[in-house]
């Protein structure tokens, strides 16, 4: 080849990988920045800052939005976190959907709809994760970036070879201490995830928070699926919910949190301050290994043959049907089972009641969609819009 | 702790930068069309890195 056209193919494959660069960046940087809007319900009487609780988290990429609810009487303190790990939507939606609707007659509520914001900026384009998921709501369709389970390694790098768990020294998965449920109670001085989970416990002790709900969705080839884990402080709250539940809108366990096991919400919170904890999980195929086009559709109807054929062999931890595991059924399982813990608590802790209204349970939200709850961020003015 | 993370970190896309300057030199020298090719091709997860943008 003579010079010129050596120069020419440089110049070429320069230029093209210039242009992949610009349109892949441009890509990544959008997600990254991707702001949502949540539109606050009448219920929210305060939004603070998680670095209100821990200064060490000012102006980070993780001082998400914490919104408080005060009852119109004294009662007991309710915490639900949505969003500690971002591929999981129906936690992020549920809290969203709380923040939107909720009425606190008695007690209080706090809410975190991004309790991992940083794990929400990005997401696995080597699995094939869609950048973006919409629901569709009365005025048009709301998007929502999709995320990933551990926080973005841009904002939280090296990884250990080891990561050894605070305080209990247990060693567990090198890229686990980026995932927001393996690094409870947090560390002051670790890593981004540490401080995030240690400004959390500050709030929980803070606020002297008495029931902490931890919402995630799980894959059905694992175990820990449609079910409560409860810390031993709360079984028999937990139980009754199960009970109750079971009998009146939809099938869903209770488990122990093993005494042993690190770093989940279930165990160390429960473990470090007065609240009692506990982690519920639904049905989400998205995240199962086996499988197909991995794609908004799958996220959203949670239908997938490949997943559907695993099923029909009886190689799951539970049951899925022609009609998959949409958004609605997800959402509404948690709503109800947010609502039934708090009915449960409520019951055997009489001096600490926590009522909450509007908030619309499992059959309400199949019925009309989990959007339909949205209120339309253009007819609020500016005071009432919070940005995730 | 903390401090030699950011350390680590630091130097990562210091290296990350030093690789991307190697790479456009080997692109600039090379007299085989494949090698310049291959040489873009390895030089975009270095440039997105170094940019902060993946």
């Amino acid at each position: 080849m003579n010079n010129r056209s050596l120069f020419i193919v440089k110049i070429v494959a320069f230029t093209l990988m210039l242009a992949v660069i610009v349109w892949a960046g441009i890509e990544f940087y959008n997600h990254r920045n991707f702001t949502e809007t949540v539109v606050l319900g009448d219920g929210v009487t305060t939004v603070k800052k998680l670095s209100d609780y821990y200064p060490g988290m000012k102006d980070n990429i993780n001082d998400c939005n914490i919104y408080i609810f005060e009852g119109k009487e004294p009662g007991g303190t309710l915490m639900v976190i949505g969003g500690s790990h971002p591929e999981e939507p129906a936690a992020n939606l549920t809290a969203e959907l709380l923040v939107e609707t909720a009425q606190v007659e008695v007690g209080r509520l706090i809410v975190a709809i991004r309790a991992n914001r940083s794990a929400s900026t990005v997401t696995r384009p080597g699995d094939a994760y869609p950048q973006y998921y919409s629901i569709p709501t009365p005025w048009g369709e709301k998007q929502y970036r999709m995320g990933d389970r551990w926080t973005n390694p841009l904002d939280s790098w090296p990884d250990p070879e080891v990561y050894v768990h605070y305080p209990s020294k247990q060693m567990l998965a090198y890229m686990d201490i980026r995932n927001f449920n393996r690094t409870w109670p947090g560390y002051a001085n670790g890593s981004l995830t540490e401080r995030t989970n240690f400004a959390f416990m500050e709030l929980i002790r803070g606020e002297n928070v008495d029931v902490f709900i931890d919402l995630h969705e799980a894959e059905l080839e694992y175990p820990v699926i449609s079910t409560i884990v409860a810390h031993q402080k709360g079984t028999n709250v937990a139980a009754m919910t199960s009970m109750m539940l079971n009998a009146t809108e939809f099938r869903i366990g209770m488990e122990y949190s093993p005494e042993s096991l690190h770093g989940l919400s279930h165990r160390e919170v429960g473990d470090h301050s007065q609240a009692i904890s506990y982690l519920v999980e639904t049905p989400e195929p998205m995240l199962d290994r086996v499988r197909g086009v991995t794609d908004e559709h799958l996220l959203l109807t949670g239908k997938d043959p490949f997943v559907q054929k695993a099923g029909e062999y009886g190689l799951l931890y539970e049951k899925i049907g022609d009609d998959g595991w949409p958004i609605d059924v997800r959402v509404g399982r948690h709503t109800s089972t947010v609502l039934e813990l708090a009915q449960s608590w409520s019951d055997l802790n009489w001096g600490k009641t926590i009522k909450i209204s509007n908030v619309p349970r499992y059959a309400e939200i199949i019925e009309n969609g989990v959007g339909y709850y949205f209120a339309n961020p253009a007819s609020v003015p500016s005071t009432r819009l919070a940005y995730e | 702790m903390t401090f030699l993370n950011i350390l680590i970190n630091a130097s990562y896309y210091v290296l990350s930068a030093a690789v991307s300057l190697i790479l456009i030199r080997n692109i600039i020298k090379t007299r085989d069309a494949q090698e310049a090719v291959l040489y873009c091709i390895i030089l975009m997860p270095f440039l997105l890195r170094v940019f902060h943008i993946k």
